[in-house]
């Protein structure tokens, strides 16, 4: 098949644009790694990682945090599409943390924010020197101050105020030994981006992204599912309602909103029309504070 | 018409630039409601009456604290008629580093005066760097018009002073819009006002929606730096060998002669790829890997051009940088130069010109440039690269200086543009007497 050559329409630049990222992380950098969950982002994120080294392999291995709090349909649909790929996937458990005292479990039961210690030390034990993310800078305002190659220092923390000016579409990966730089494909790209290239492309992605019938409580005014993470306790009712998830995290803060949107189509609509973010729909992490994602960053944290 | 569009913004402290933008995305319900009730919140523990708009975009803890932007940040909006990108960048004049970094892609400028105090030396200064950078178009939002009682004479002042000031920097007129806005109350921004009857230009957001782009120039000299080599070594692609890049400008057909630089090789492009099938030609803005005739050698760090019409190969070139770092730049200074997907050693071998801030002109052979100074210098590589002039190619035009100690970017370089011929541009009472500068010393030509 020829394609014809026609004016690159919105997607077409943010898919140019993150294909050109990627190479140049291959062509700069010695040990880059791919974090991948499972979730919408990290799905594209690989989808565009596919594309930019067709026909060869994509030349980077994966790396999944798990908290440990997962639901059953994405970590099936995580090492499904890994081994689609052919790909390597390292996994950082936080429940080894757990176990053997290196992490506590937080007293609201939630495990996003374990995650850090994890990925620093799998960067760390790896030797990762870059590391992609599916971070957009439509999630949240602090992330909206992201460079796309953001250096993070050998405690892989941000540094907002010393970030390196990103000029022209010229990457500056260089680092010193220790350091790595986290970089973020997806940074132009908008929650409705995502979700019409993944209709574009016909991207699969884990089930419970569309709507069905599941069993959930409310909590802090999310519907929570039952899982690893505990609940329902005492005074949280479980009903069964038509549900769909916006983002996929950990199973303890990660609420789902109800839904009849069943496929791509419907998805959209309702993204389009929907007035709450999808982080404060769906998920309790970021409503701790003001600055909590920022806060995490610093730590760390993608 | 292109349903994107790139702008940044700049402006002084106080002048209002945060709430701008605030109320663009409040205006345009780009807001969603758990992101503004965060905001209603914080505005009441902060004791004010009304939302403070600014909230929206100065997401960073110490930013909220001082009420300022420190970093840029970047932001998307759409209508039905166009989405948007938008970097919005900081006022201080120790931040102008982010102004460069946020013009460096924009296709518009909107710059923030204050009614009351209309265009100022930094409006100016920020003018010219867009320019320098060769943002195609600018527009002067003349902010707080309710403070100056919505007066028409105030605003036709400002305007004709900073269409003086923007032609003097090589602008043609149609590219220069000055409204007259106010972002907190909400006038011209988006919805127009009946407070300005005598305005019969568009809103800010209607001028966003309609201006024209810039394309990228399909039409220049074709230009394509290599990132990266695909050798599957598959069993169904044993011998494939494929150049990956982005196309940088102009346009590549199948069976179109090229030369590959900095060698200078000679070839014949053989195929086009992409992951959804082969093309026939790519346009600047493409991601593709090319196929060659000749199993010649091509690696990162090559440009493969227009054989007909290849960009200049030297170790000797001046350009004007944008110094961004707190080490001063002295002459004699070894650095490294990351040139479209080369990085190569050289030397900072001469500081030819300062851009002098304060008169507004150049002054000669400055003893070091300090961080946010302007000026052009002389550089020599240790290996010979492919360059254009900046005013004819953003892409290919474009250089960073990277610190070989610890690899931070230390300046932002652009080829053989010269600096602003301001002299003429009177600093204090504005620059209405002069002439536009002629083809000589203009400083860009700001699109076509």
């Amino acid at each position: 098949m020829t394609a014809t050559t026609t004016a690159l329409d919105a997607l077409d630049r943010l898919e140019s644009e993150a294909i050109h990222i990627f190479r140049e992380v291959a062509g700069e950098f010695d040990r880059p790694v791919i974090l991948f969950s499972g979730g919408k982002d990290s799905t594209l994120l690989l989808h565009l990682a596919v594309k930019a080294f067709w026909p060869a392999p994509v030349p980077f291995p994966l790396l999944h945090v798990d908290t440990g709090h997962n639901f059953d349909e994405v970590i099936e649909f995580r090492d499904r599409v890994v081994a689609r790929h052919g790909l390597r996937l390292e996994v950082a458990e936080v429940q080894d943390y757990i176990d053997d005292g290196r992490l506590a479990e937080r007293p609201d039961g939630t495990r996003n924010p374990l995650q850090t210690v994890p990925l620093l030390d799998a960067i760390t034990t790896h030797r990762f020197d870059a590391v992609f993310g599916g971070g957009r800078r439509d999630e949240e305002r602090a992330r909206a101050k992201e460079r796309i190659f953001s250096l993070r220092n050998s405690f892989g923390q941000w540094e907002p105020r010393r970030q390196r000016p990103e000029l022209w579409n010229l990457y500056n990966g260089r680092h010193r030994p220790g350091e790595h730089v986290r970089v973020f494909p997806l940074s132009n790209w908008t929650e409705l981006d995502v979700w019409h290239y993944i209709a574009r492309e016909g991207i699969e992605l884990p089930s419970i992204y569309y709507a069905h019938r599941r069993e959930v409580y409310l909590r802090d005014g999310m519907w929570l599912a039952e899982g690893p993470w505990g609940g329902p306790r005492d005074g949280e009712v479980k009903v069964e309602k038509t549900v769909r998830y916006r983002t996929v995290g950990d199973g303890s803060c990660t609420g789902a909103v109800e839904s009849d949107a069943a496929d791509i189509a419907t998805v959209i609509a309702e993204v389009a029309a929907s007035r709450l973010t999808e982080r404060g729909a769906t998920r309790a992490d970021d409503r701790m504070s003001e600055a909590a994602m920022e806060d995490r960053k610093r730590e760390g944290y993608f | 018409m292109s349903d994107l569009l790139r702008l940044a913004t700049a402006g002084s402290v106080d002048d209002g630039k945060s709430t701008l933008v605030g109320r663009l995305l409040y205006d345009t319900k780009s807001v969603l409601a758990d992101t503004l009730d965060a905001v209603h919140r914080a505005s009441a523990d902060r004791g004010l009456a009304t939302p403070d708009l600014s909230l929206l975009v100065d997401g960073l803890r110490s930013e909220r604290e001082q009420g300022i932007t420190i970093d840029v940040a970047y932001r998307y909006f759409a209508t039905p008629n166009r989405s948007f990108v938008l970097a919005d960048t900081p006022g201080h004049v120790q931040y102008t580093r982010n102004t460069v970094t946020g013009a460096s892609t924009a296709q518009l400028g909107v710059l923030l005066v204050d009614a009351r105090k209309g265009v100022i030396e930094q409006t100016r200064r920020h003018a010219a760097v867009l320019a320098l950078l060769g943002v195609p178009r600018l527009v002067l939002a003349v902010n707080k018009i309710d403070l100056v009682g919505y007066d028409e004479v105030t605003f036709a002042r400002i305007a004709k002073e900073f269409t003086a000031h923007a032609t003097a920097l090589g602008y043609a007129e149609e590219a220069v819009v000055e409204i007259p806005v106010s972002a907190l109350a909400g006038d011209n921004v988006v919805e127009r006002s009946a407070r300005t009857p005598w305005y019969s230009g568009p809103t800010l957001l209607e001028h966003l929606e309609t201006v024209p782009v810039e394309p990228d120039p399909h039409d220049a000299p074709f230009r394509f730096p290599v990132q990266y080599v695909i050798r599957p070594r598959t069993p169904e692609h044993p011998d494939y060998r494929g150049y990956a890049g982005q196309v940088a400008a102009g346009t590549v057909r199948v069976g179109d002669e090229v030369a590959v630089l900095p060698g200078g090789l000679r070839t014949t492009v053989t195929g086009i790829d992409t992951a959804d099938g082969p093309l026939e030609e790519a346009a600047a803005g493409r991601s593709v890997t090319l196929l060659l005739a000749h199993d010649v050698d091509v690696s990162r760090g090559d440009l493969i051009a227009a054989a007909a019409a290849p960009p200049t190969v030297t170790d000797e070139f001046d350009a004007t940088v944008c110094w961004l770092s707190e080490k001063p730049l002295t002459p004699g200074a070894r650095v490294l130069v990351k040139h479209g997907t080369r990085t190569v050693q050289a030397i900072v071998t001469e500081l030819r010109t300062r851009f002098d801030e304060q008169k507004l002109a150049s002054t000669d052979a400055p003893a070091a440039l300090a961080l946010n100074e302007i000026g052009q210098i002389g550089v020599r590589t240790a290996e010979a690269i492919p360059v254009d002039d900046y005013t004819r190619n953003r892409r290919t035009g474009s250089f960073l200086i990277i610190d070989v100690a610890d690899g931070s970017t230390l300046a932002a370089g652009l080829v053989g543009a010269p600096l602003p011929e301001l002299d003429g541009v009177d600093s204090c009472t504005g620059g209405g007497n002069s002439a536009p500068s002629t083809d000589d010393h203009a400083l860009v030509s700001p699109g076509p």
